[in-house]
């Protein structure tokens, strides 16, 4: 008989993480973890652990790397301070159904109560931002629990899970033995689809004369790019686009209508009051993209395709809903569609954005004022990049004209916080995607306020010599606070401007290759400078100071209200 | 028109788990629901508990919030039940002083005609049980107060529905019994 040999819990995690395939973690290290950074330094050719800058700079990485590769993203902190540090990241991932699993380091059990050095109750704390968390006192149960963590973490629709594991957990000895999780009774990750509701909904779609989808990152998480445009296309039906959706269907696709909400496109906005068919594919009808839900789509029937139960009339009362993964319903459906054009219907939407274009587009990206304009930064962007790069955003004006400009060619290309809005974001995402998508050009496009809530993760960019390309449009200005009091708060600018440090400085500071323009003359040729480099870049913009982005549709108004100035 | 608040009992029958009262409770926290009274307990099903949750608010909003319940990793399943559709009980415990119950002649009757419990007698004071509705325990409390109550308690609602649940199919357990 073969004599076990015992590890310990601290071991046990690593290897645990290895049979689930990871081999890349951002964390921080302290007191509480320290024996599993212990065993990471021995498995250090197996898992490479990131050191970021801060704690919640390791989880927007982690989310970046998730975003762009599908897979989980793994962040590991110390107990305290460290613990609360991933709240925000956590609270982004909840919201965005990014899967990521967060390991935390907890005092000794018998420590756990006694407001012990560096103890917060980090289970009570990240409760209602996990999709599950789960404090570990023995060593035994770490296999068991970790393989639950990343089953749920990346099951059904994705989200954020937090393990705590107390220290002597980490030390105890026990007996390793793993198998994955692939179910747990009393999660239903995939709900069944009714065959009737397939039906209705297949119906309404071969009935409609006037369609509307309107798709979200269900599409991008149910791997079910394909699906999609096999259903679009047969149906013909012009789709338009969540934030979150973006990159699902290439930018130039004949049926791709733009994007809806708060600063989407004229065309999709307007027309969702037009429509008498609302098709909604694996999004959840946010109030930024509904507007005022009195008047939102009132005139038609609405389907909703949905992994999630809870969305299904959360906020928009629907006529069918489909449960079920997009990748399986949308091939269901596509059996029971006719194959249809919509050509005056879609020319509609042309003849709204020509509107759009003569508005306000035409100005943003051939600008006749002096002043350089965001949209025409990623104008040149997309130039140089032939739409093949992956964007990464941060929050703001420049999150919103990057989203409204950038051109994709490729799914899982867009990266932004879009459900928590989380400024500082951008940064650390753009490291975590280009470590998940290396071959990839990872161009990250940052205000000049978020630029500075992770701008220390510079120091791990350079430290990991990612290639990332870091442009930061520099209007001196929280600029989308700033639009606000301009239009709303008769120009009270409370605490809106940035006196701004040297950029350059502080980027060369972190041995990084840095450049600022701000001179139409120099743009095209920075860009092209920066997207030929192999390493890691910054470029910094100066912008117009006092621009504001349109369309919009103010809060509380009605999509089809949206303003073009 | 607006919808009317309505009184509404939520089953909720869970896994055993430390944290899920946390997260249940959050959900309500979160969309600024109070929960007017919630006992937890062992369900009829070997390790599966209950949660008993009563709570005022419209119908739209208890469907919002039992999809939002049901989400939970832990928990097999959630339902919400008018008061016509379940049998519901609460019980209540009156401490009074003994000397009351020996001087004033009325407490006697009152507990008869009540139809409550005499739980204990001390020399100090005594306990009285009744359990029934709302309203039972409430007059009750009315007609005893002015003899002077030392503590007054009641539990939150245990209720059965008249329609079956059905988690044992939810499961997949076999439970002829
Ligand atoms: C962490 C955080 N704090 C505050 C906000 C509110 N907010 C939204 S946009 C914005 C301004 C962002 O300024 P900047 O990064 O310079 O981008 P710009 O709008 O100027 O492009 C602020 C303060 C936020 N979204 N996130
Ligand atoms: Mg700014």
């Amino acid at each position: 008989m073969s004599e076990i040999t015992k590890i310990s819990g601290a071991e046990a995690v690593i290897k645990s993480l290895l049979k689930e395939g990871v081999d890349l973690i951002y964390g921080y290290p302290g007191g509480a973890i320290m024996p599993i950074y212990d065993e990471l330094h021995k498995y250090e050719d197996k898992l490479n652990h990131v050191l970021t800058r801060h704690e919640q700079g390791a989880t927007h990485a982690a989310q970046g790397f998730a975003r762009v590769t599908g897979k989980v993203g793994v962040v590991m902190a110390t107990s305290g301070p460290g613990a609360t540090n991933l709240v925000t990241g956590i609270a982004d991932a909840q919201i965005d159904s990014t899967p990521m699993v967060c390991i935390t380091g907890q005092v000794a059990s018998h420590l756990l109560g006694s407001d012990a050095f560096q103890e917060t109750d980090i289970i009570g704390i990240s409760s209602p931002v996990t999709k599950w968390n789960c404090q570990v006192t023995k060593a035994s149960e770490i296999p068991e629990v970790l393989a639950k963590a990343f089953y749920i973490a990346k099951s059904g629709r994705p989200g954020p899970v937090l393990i705590d594991i107390t220290k002597d957990a980490q030390f105890e000895l026990m007996e390793f033995s793993y198998s994955k999780c692939k179910t747990i009774r009393s999660y239903t990750p995939v709900p069944n689809y009714s065959i009737k509701q397939l039906k209705k909904a297949a119906e309404l779609i071969n009935n409609a004369k006037k369609p509307l989808i309107v798709f979200g990152q269900g599409v991008i998480l149910g791997n079910a790019e394909t699906e999609f445009k096999n259903f679009i296309e047969k149906t013909g039906i012009p789709s338009a686009w969540t934030i979150l959706g973006l990159s699902a269907l290439p930018s130039d696709h004949p049926l791709n209508v733009g994007m809806v909400g708060m600063h989407g496109n004229y065309g999709p906005n307007v027309l969702t009051n037009q429509c008498d068919l609302l098709i909604a594919v694996g999004m959840r009808f946010d109030d930024r993209v509904t507007g005022n839900l009195d008047t939102y789509a009132k005139q038609a029937k609405i389907i909703h395709f949905d992994i999630d139960p809870a969305e299904i009339n959360k906020t928009v009362e629907v006529d069918v809903p489909v449960l079920g993964t997009v990748k399986e319903t949308l091939p269901e459906i596509l059996k029971l569609v006719n194959k249809n054009n919509h050509q005056n219907w879609l020319g509609k939407f042309h003849s709204l954005y020509e509107k759009e274009y003569s508005k306000v587009i035409k100005e943003e990206l051939h600008p006749t004022k002096e002043g350089l304009s965001m949209a025409e930064v990623v104008k040149e962007i997309n130039i140089a990049s032939k739409g093949n790069a992956i964007i990464i955003t941060d929050v703001g004006q420049h999150q919103m004209v990057a989203c409204r400009y950038a051109k994709f060619n490729e799914s899982k290309s867009n990266v932004t916080s879009g459900g928590l809005g989380t400024m500082g974001f951008a940064l650390p995402a753009a490291l975590g995607a280009k470590m998940g998508a290396p071959e990839r050009e990872v161009v990250a496009i940052i205000g000049d306020g978020g630029f500075q809530m992770t701008i220390q993760e510079l120091g791990t960019i350079f430290q990991t010599g990612s290639a990332v390309k870091i442009v930061v449009l520099n209007n001196n200005y929280l600029g989308m606070v700033r639009q606000w009091q301009e239009m709303f708060f008769e120009k009270r600018y409370a605490s809106t401007e940035l006196v701004n440090p040297d950029f350059v400085t502080i980027a060369k500071g972190y041995y990084i290759e840095a450049k600022k323009v701000s001179k139409r003359e120099e743009l095209k040729s920075s860009i092209e400078l920066m997207m030929n480099s192999k390493k890691p870049f910054f470029l910094e913009v100066s912008v117009e100071k006092e621009h504001n982005v349109f369309p919009m549709i103010p809060t509380g108004a009605s999509v089809s209200d949206i303003r073009l100035d | 028109m607006s919808e009317l608040n309505n009184t509404y009992t939520i089953s909720v029958y869970t896994e055993n788990n430390l944290g899920l009262l946390n997260r249940i409770s959050a959900i309500f926290l979160k969309r600024h629901i109070s929960i007017e009274s919630l006992t937890t307990s062992q369900s009829e099903i070997e390790n599966i508990f209950r949660f008993i949750i009563v709570v005022s608010i419209t119908k739209s909003r208890v469907e919002r919030v039992i999809k939002q319940i049901e989400k939970q990793i832990e928990v097999i399943a959630a339902f919400y039940h008018s008061n016509e559709e379940t049998i519901f009980l609460e019980t209540a415990l009156y401490k009074v002083k003994s000397k009351s119950l020996f001087n004033e002649k009325t407490i006697q009757k009152i507990i008869k005609n009540s139809q409550a419990n005499i739980v204990t007698v001390s020399p100090e004071y005594f306990v009285i049980e009744k359990t029934g509705w709302r309203k039972d325990t409430e007059k009750l409390y009315d007609e005893l107060e002015p003899y002077g109550l030392l503590q007054f308690v009641r539990s939150g609602r245990i209720s059965v529905s008249k329609e079956p649940m059905n988690i044992s199919n939810i499961l997949g357990l076999n439970t002829d019994k």
